[in-house]
């Protein structure tokens, strides 16, 4: 099995000393930045981008802490449902659902535990089939040519939104602001100087780092100004009592496990669903699984607890499937992957499998192996993740602004680049007010380029003619789909909405829809 | 309301785009669809989208009060002169006022927020700059 042998490729790579500290490293920041309140995993990983650029590392290194800071993240989100019932993001609403109960009675630290095992669990077997699949998918891939990638391109922007999007032509216009701005710069093809009005700084373009930066984390910034939220998410101390899981209650829970990392893994390799949906589906399946009469569900089961826990940690790895092996990010954290990829010169997509593979391999080896760190360092010590609930966010959102900023200032050098960071957080603050959501915006930005290119080079193979891109089965399949993706959520967008957000107050659900995935 | 202004505001920066797009330069380079067909097309999704959040607009957002909104606009502002203020004053100096000034509309007392901005300036400095070698804004005073 080549599998095999290039996995053990990657091992090498990953296991030297510098890059396991870094893992271990970034899982733990990682972590942090998942309990905190207002810092999701796309937040995270955006700030540390560029600072870990700056800081010279090379392209294994960076790509090995960064994703550590992802997985990390996931591990994290969790901490927050469970004590405090405040989802860090979408998908760990599902979590709060049993997990809160949980604690309200007193089994805080075997709440933790479990779902700290059912991370894993999830995480540990999607990544194994992120092995598997990824490389028949590369197969496929590789008999795309530029009409089917352009097809794709749009697949990708027509089911960002997922079946909960709320509004199509805010999503589409966000997509189109994203894509506007890639094209500022000269012309990839033939250097003509587009939309820079004589401007020296935009003439390589926007780094998409300073938009992404913006538009997450100072953003963020301004909303906690807004609201004056300067208290500490968490008042003291909580109570996490005996740390240790039940193991009967693992035993018991296995059939839970394994239905629910497969529903996970696969939302996450679809496009347009995602780990809010894969956590959704994995606990309304346990539910008229196991508890068809609605007894024990959501007042502290912990099958209810483990299902969406598996199912969200399932998804995160089965969202790095077509990120990899298409170069199509299907999420924000996944959009902010891709770009710390594109930052290293990295294109990913089949070639990547081909001609790099030290780089995917020594990925998927760094996912291995912060999966097994996350799980040592989640068990003992999440009383220490409990504790930075305690920092008041007057203290730590200029913190976080202050080194977002630094890490954009080491990597360009340029104070008109922060200006325009700055620039971009107002926008973005005004856009979630509106309900536009920001991550098409980010993968507009991301892939924009990409997208023309692939469109001119078609359209260059077929002198001119448009029809090429409905030119084969598969080019037709894609826009099938897309199109499909983009007019589902109209009419059953909200159904399923309401569905997942029954246990939640309007409130608390705005709160985290503007938050993003 | 706010909806159909956002709507209006995007038929603007659509019909903006088609005017930016239409005087892109032609250069010695050429091929076939050029490089203003993307673009074109950018702008329509654009227009046809505002077009619809003009005519179904959603309901009204929750904005915040006058005196909230306020506070968005000075936070904002005094990010900006922070970025205008780092070549001029140095990274340091920059970011203590600029922390404290965050922290302090956060809801920390007014001398907490200074002792806030310096330390966290210091351990940025100190931690970004002489640890890990990143290089920060240089003011007259050499950091």
């Amino acid at each position: 099995m080549d599998i095999f042998a290039n996995l053990a490729d990657g091992f090498a790579v990953a296991l030297t000393a510098q890059n396991l500290l870094l893992a271990l490293l970034g899982c733990f920041l990682g972590t942090l930045m998942g309990a905190l309140p207002g810092l999701g995993p796309a937040n995270g990983v955006a700030i540390l981008i560029p600072i870990a650029f700056t800081l010279g590392l090379g392209p294994a290194p960076s790509l090995i802490l960064l994703t550590s800071v992802y997985y990390g993240a996931m591990y994290g989100g969790r901490i927050s449902s469970i004590l405090l019932n405040i989802p860090g993001d979408e998908p760990a609403m599902m979590t709060c659902l049993d997990g809160h109960p949980m604690a309200l009675q007193g089994k805080a630290g075997e709440a933790l535990a479990l779902s700290g095992i059912a991370s894993f669990v999830g995480s540990f077997f999607a990544t194994w089939g992120l092995v598997l699949i990824a490389p028949q998918l590369v197969k496929i891939a590789l008999l795309f040519g530029p009409a089917e990638y352009f097809a794709l391109f749009t697949m990708a922007f027509a089911t960002l939104g997922g079946v909960t999007a709320s509004n199509q032509a805010k999503s589409a216009l966000a997509a189109a602001l994203g894509l506007g701005i890639a094209m500022i710069g000269s012309d990839s093809q033939t250097g003509s100087e587009r939309f820079t009005f004589g401007h020296i700084h935009l003439y390589d373009g926007i780094d998409f780092l300073i938009a992404i930066v913006g538009l997450f984390a100072i953003s963020e910034v301004l909303i906690f100004i807004e609201h004056h939220r300067g208290g500490a998410a968490a008042k003291s101390g909580a109570k996490i009592g005996k740390l240790l899981p039940d193991f009967s209650v693992l035993k018991r829970s296995g059939g839970t496990m394994l239905r629910s990392t497969i529903i996970g893994f696969l939302s996450g390799v679809l496009p347009g669903a995602g780990a809010s949906l894969g956590s959704f589906l994995s606990y309304s399946v346990e539910k008229n699984t196991v508890d068809r009469e609605g007894k024990t569900f959501g007042k502290g089961d912990p099958r209810g607890l483990i299902a969406p826990e598996v199912g969200n940690n399932a998804a995160a790895g089965g969202a790095l499937v077509p990120m990899l092996a298409l170069g199509v990010p299907g999420s924000g954290t996944t959009a902010v992957l891709l770009a710390v990829l594109l930052q290293l010169n990295i294109t990913p997509g089949p070639l990547l499998f081909r001609n790099s593979p030290d780089i995917v391999w020594g990925l998927i080896a760094a996912l291995f192996i912060a999966n097994f760190m996350l799980l040592a360092l989640n068990l003992p010590m999440v009383g220490l993740f409990t504790r930075v609930l305690l920092i008041p966010t007057r203290i730590l959102m200029p913190v976080v602004a202050m080194i977002s900023f630094v890490g954009i200032y080491g990597l360009t050098g340029s104070t008109f680049d922060v200006m325009l960071m700055v620039g971009f957080g107002f926008a973005g603050w005004g856009l979630r007010k509106l309900g536009v959501p920001l991550v098409p915006v980010i993968l507009g930005i991301l892939l924009g380029n990409e997208m023309e290119v692939n469109m001119r080079r078609a359209l260059q193979v077929s002198d001119g003619d448009w029809s090429i891109f409905l030119g084969s089965p598969l080019a037709i399949g894609i826009w099938v789909i897309a199109i499909a993706g983009f007019l589902l959520p109209i009419f059953f967008g909200k159904k399923v909405k309401k569905q997942m957000h029954a246990g939640h107050s309007e409130e608390e659900v705005e709160e985290i829809d503007k938050g993003g995935d | 309301m706010s909806d159909r202004i956002f709507g209006l505001f995007g038929l603007v920066l659509a019909a903006f785009y088609f005017w930016a797009t239409s005087i892109i330069p032609d250069s010695f380079m050429v091929d076939v669809v050029g490089p203003r067909a993307f673009p074109y097309i950018v702008g329509t999704v654009l227009a046809i989208c505002s077009l619809y959040i003009l005519l179904r607009p959603d309901e009204e957002p929750d904005w915040p009060n006058l005196m909230n909104f306020f506070e968005i606009i000075f936070a904002t502002a005094v990010m900006f002169l922070y970025g205008w203020a780092l070549s001029k004053v140095g990274f340091v100096i920059a970011t203590i006022f600029a922390t404290a000034y965050l922290s302090w509309r956060l809801g920390t007392k007014p001398l907490s927020s200074l002792i806030t901005g310096v330390a966290t300036s210091a351990g940025i400095y100190l931690v970004f700059h002489l640890v890990l070698g990143l290089s920060l804004a240089k003011g007259p005073l050499g950091f």
